[in-house]
């Protein structure tokens, strides 16, 4: 008779950093998604406002997540995202699934999904879809 | 190279990889914890604990800062939140309060949820420690929420253990519970700049003379066995500095924990409990309670594996359908649980 607890594989949680990087100050969208991923049984690692990419990419690493939420409403994401990725590639997270949740123009997704984002949800985005994303996200490995 | 190798070489990516092995208690985590364990025993654990909003987060971020400030020791931090006893999931948001240690690559922070792991939180917490001790952290911080008593057992796994107040919280009685109280080594009353601190003390001051065991008592080999003090707590009078007693004590094989004020957001009293901390630690040597207390850990930690590997084995020669048989007569009142025991243990090699 084999369970959860013989096997712990599948007690594995899904482990998430959410961050806000940058100097804007509402955080009320991020502790909303957070709340809504510990409902759905994933851990999550809330570091709280003002965080540089130096600092996110650290948080990231010590904790070995499996995906990284940014919340970005200044419109910082352009600059802010490729260097986000930098830092994770540099510390060997190449796995990595990062999402941005926030103020994004339309005419930014593709760009974003170049340099390596894996999905972009605006205001009004449910969080049921971004608990079913980050699921298939890291499934997919 | 190994995993264990590579953590040993002082690769981080391979020391946060394996932190997550352990927890989930891998095949590969526990051998390269076998790997490991011959590095172990080197470090320093200091297990702080406290109720909620007692600003335990920022104390050990103090902490640390001034340990990296004044001392050239690598510290690790393993920050332990509740979690959901129904979904599972958790916030980790001890990190919040650990900015200003960030940049530091002297400085290791991991969130740890107190989801129910194989051994139990303080198994899981003995493993990732264990870890960053053959990783080469000499300062291991272990932060919990003294709720239950798998946060005391996880106090038991450090060499120091300070249990944190703070004033205005309620009921001063109230917030203070003797199970937590006996186990600490420090007292720090935080928030030291509340109103109220003088009546947290003196709380604190009783409930710790009527709490505190005369003699440290340990459990070996399922039974309790005292270590003899020679002083009675009777020789200490109410009031006056507590630490300052310590200090003129002669006979070391008692140690009366001193009550200490901190403002953790300014840095005030930090000092004076790293200094505490490290009377203590000299106290330990000298008094043999050190080894003791290492001896004590090992065993509590080999008899928690030993539990989890009887129960696997039992798992593994009990069938789903016979349990869930002998599950329905006990449900419908026809087999006691006792009853119920003797026959799914009979026949298995225990």
């Amino acid at each position: 008779m084999a369970d959860k607890k013989t096997r712990p594989e599948q007690g594995r949680k899904i482990r998430v950093l959410v961050a806000k990087p940058g100097l804007d100050g509402h955080d009320r969208g991020a502790k909303v998604v957070a709340r809504a991923l510990r409902d759905a049984g994933m851990e999550v690692i809330y570091t709280g406002l003002r965080q540089t990419p130096e600092m996110i990419a650290e948080a990231a690493l010590q904790e070995d997540v499996d995906v990284v939420g940014l919340s970005i409403l200044s419109g910082a994401h352009m600059a802010l995202a490729p260097r986000i990725m930098e830092l994770l590639k540099a510390n060997g997270q190449t796995d990595v699934k990062v999402f941005i949740g926030g103020i994004v123009p339309d005419e930014d997704i593709p760009r974003l999904k170049e340099v390596g984002i894996t999905g972009v949800y605006g205001p009004g985005a449910s969080t049921e879809d971004i608990v079913k994303d980050i699921r298939a996200a890291v499934s997919n490995g | 190279m190994t995993l264990a190798q590579q953590v040993l070489s002082g690769d981080r990516l391979a020391l946060t990889r394996l932190l997550t092995q352990v927890e989930n208690d891998s095949p590969e985590g526990r051998a390269a914890l076998a790997d490991l364990f011959p590095h172990t025993g080197r470090a320093q654990l200091i297990g702080v604990t406290g109720a909620p909003g007692t600003g335990k987060s920022s104390l050990v971020n103090q902490l640390a800062l001034h340990v990296r400030k004044t001392q050239n020791k690598r510290v690790a931090i393993v920050a332990v939140d509740p979690s959901s006893p129904f979904t599972g999931g958790a916030v980790l948001g001890d990190r919040v309060r650990m900015r200003d240690l960030s940049g530091d690559s002297g400085v290791f922070i991991r969130s740890m949820a107190s989801r129910g792991s194989l051994g139990g939180l303080a198994q899981a917490t003995a493993t990732l420690t264990q870890v960053f001790d053959a990783a080469g952290y000499d300062l291991i911080l272990i932060e919990t929420v003294g709720a239950g008593q798998s946060e005391v057992d996880v106090a038991r796994l450090a060499h120091t253990t300070i249990v944190v107040e703070a004033p205005g919280l309620g009921d001063d009685i109230q917030a203070i519970k003797a199970g937590i109280l006996e186990i600490a080594d420090i007292l720090v009353v935080n928030k030291a700049d509340r109103p109220g601190v003088e009546n947290t003390e003196k709380a604190l001051r009783s409930t710790l003379e009527l709490a505190h065991p005369t003699g440290r008592v340990y459990r070996h080999h399922g039974q309790y066995v005292p270590v003899a003090a020679s002083v009675s707590l009777s020789d200490n009078d109410e009031g006056g500095d507590s630490s300052l007693k310590q200090s003129t004590q002669s006979d070391t094989s008692l140690w009366i924990p001193p009550i200490l004020r901190t403002i953790s957001t300014d840095g005030t009293g930090i000092a004076e409990v790293v200094e505490a901390i490290e009377r203590h630690v000299a106290h330990l040597r000298q008094s043999g309670d050190w080894t003791a207390r290492e001896r004590a850990r090992l065993e509590s930690e080999l008899e928690a594996l030993i539990e989890a590997a009887l129960m696997s084995r039992f798992r593994e020669d009990v069938s789903t359908e016979k349990y869930d048989e002998v599950l329905e007569r006990v449900l419908s009142r026809k087999l006691s649980p006792s009853e119920a025991v003797k026959l799914l243990t009979n026949g298995t090699r225990v």
